[in-house]
């Protein structure tokens, strides 16, 4: 009698505790939602196209004012910290001192023996000497530092732009050590204190990743045109390098155009006219 | 004798083992705190996945976006509820954020309460804060 009541003790727990463990399947069994499975993704109906982006820059009408604006308007709204400026002590207390080494810079100026520093001539046209060159990643169709990326943070778009991942990013530093350009930079510390006004379309970034001109990626997907472009007043246009009729083909068609240490073979999609 | 002795062991081990269930009800303990509906969460009533789903897998459904903007460029989510989304955790209408307008009042009150430290915010900016 007592192996009995015990056998069917037992069972009736056994029945409870599977009762007890399904509730969750239950739930979700009766809930309507049929998961993320039937979801369709797409990109935006505004966003640019292309089958390979690049950018020619006239240097012949970038000064020193338009090279200046470029990048604040770059990195105003990529939020690229500027360690320049004087830190909110209220927001940010104690915040370390600054090793101006450690620049975070998407477009920048730079001379011309420095951006191009194979064509550096003894007896090179005076006039160059003094103009300020913007710089910026080149988008190269054979990007080394996408062959660098452990983690493929980094990767080539198939419209060509080269891309960062910066949930990705270990902050290895390969990519910047295969980079021939310098373009990529490196966060040694969060950058948000040294952020004037923090633009809510773009995040930052964190301490330990690496970043770098994104072509503004997140403009093209809302049919919008690069910041750069919009501030250079004309010297900077962008466009598809694989269509011939484009501006931008026409612009290389028209032109002498230079291309930064082209004999290393990435293939820079950012053209100088010169 | 041996009887009595062997209830009396019962009795204490079934209320000590039961300790946390007793104790919860003589005290007063702090219920999970429920996320705040505000704005146009709460007047739309549609999420991207229904109520049951997204409290268990909304990381899961981030994840996927955050790899489909990235990596695809794909910004569209058309769920299956038949609704459109714009895949962003923070900037747009159709964001998490735009829908959930109040942050502390939404992400961070089951978080904070589950000890869970997402680390999102440490480059997504929460519109309402940066003002």
């Amino acid at each position: 009698m007592m192996e009995k009541s015990r056998r069917s003790f037992l069972k009736v727990a056994g029945i409870a505790a599977i009762g007890l463990g399904a509730s969750p399947a239950i739930n979700f069994a009766s809930s309507d939602s049929r998961g993320t499975a039937h979801a369709v993704k797409s990109k935006n109906k505004e966003a640019l196209h292309a089958r390979r982006w690049g950018m020619v820059i006239d240097t012949g009408k970038i000064t020193d004012e338009i090279a200046k604006s470029v990048s604040k308007a770059c990195h105003k709204a990529h939020n690229v910290p500027d360690f320049n400026i004087k830190v909110d002590e209220k927001k940010y207390p104690h915040t370390r001192p600054v090793n101006h080494k450690q620049e975070v810079k998407w477009i920048w100026e730079e001379h011309f023996d420095n951006a191009f520093p194979d064509k550096e001539d003894e007896f090179l046209a005076e006039k160059f000497h003094g103009l300020p060159f913007l710089v910026t990643c080149n988008h190269c169709k054979h990007a080394p530092c996408v062959r660098a990326c452990p983690t493929q943070a980094t990767f080539k778009r198939e419209d060509g732009i080269v891309m960062m991942d910066y949930h990705r990013c270990i902050g290895c530093r390969f990519c910047m050590a295969a980079c021939p350009f310098g373009s990529r930079s490196f966060n040694f510390r969060d950058p948000r204190p040294f952020i004037k006004k923090i633009s809510p379309n773009y995040p930052t970034r964190t301490k330990g990743v690496v970043e770098k001109c994104d072509f503004c990626a997140e403009r093209l997907a809302k049919g919008k045109l690069p910041h750069c472009v919009g501030a250079s007043k004309g010297a900077i246009v962008v466009g598809d390098l694989e269509d011939p009729k484009s501006e931008i083909r026409g612009l290389l068609n028209e032109h002498y155009t230079i291309r930064r240490k082209q004999s290393l073979g990435t293939e820079p999609s950012v053209y100088y006219i010169m | 004798m041996n009887k009595n002795m062997i209830i009396t062991g019962l009795v204490i081990f079934v209320l000590a083992v039961l300790s946390p269930f007793w104790f919860n009800m003589i005290t007063t303990t702090q219920a999970a705190p429920e996320p705040e509906l505000l704005g146009r969460a709460k007047t739309e009533k549609k999420c991207v996945l229904d109520k049951y789903e997204m409290r268990a897998n909304h990381m899961a459904l981030l994840d996927e976006w955050r790899d489909s903007v990235v990596r695809s460029s794909d910004r569209q989510y058309k769920a299956a509820n038949g609704h459109t989304f714009g895949m962003s955790i923070s900037t747009g209408k159709n964001s998490c954020l735009g829908c959930h307008v109040d942050k502390t009042k939404f992400c961070d009150k089951c978080h904070t309460y589950a000890s869970v430290n997402p680390y999102c915010w440490d480059c997504h900016t929460n519109p309402k804060e940066i003002e």
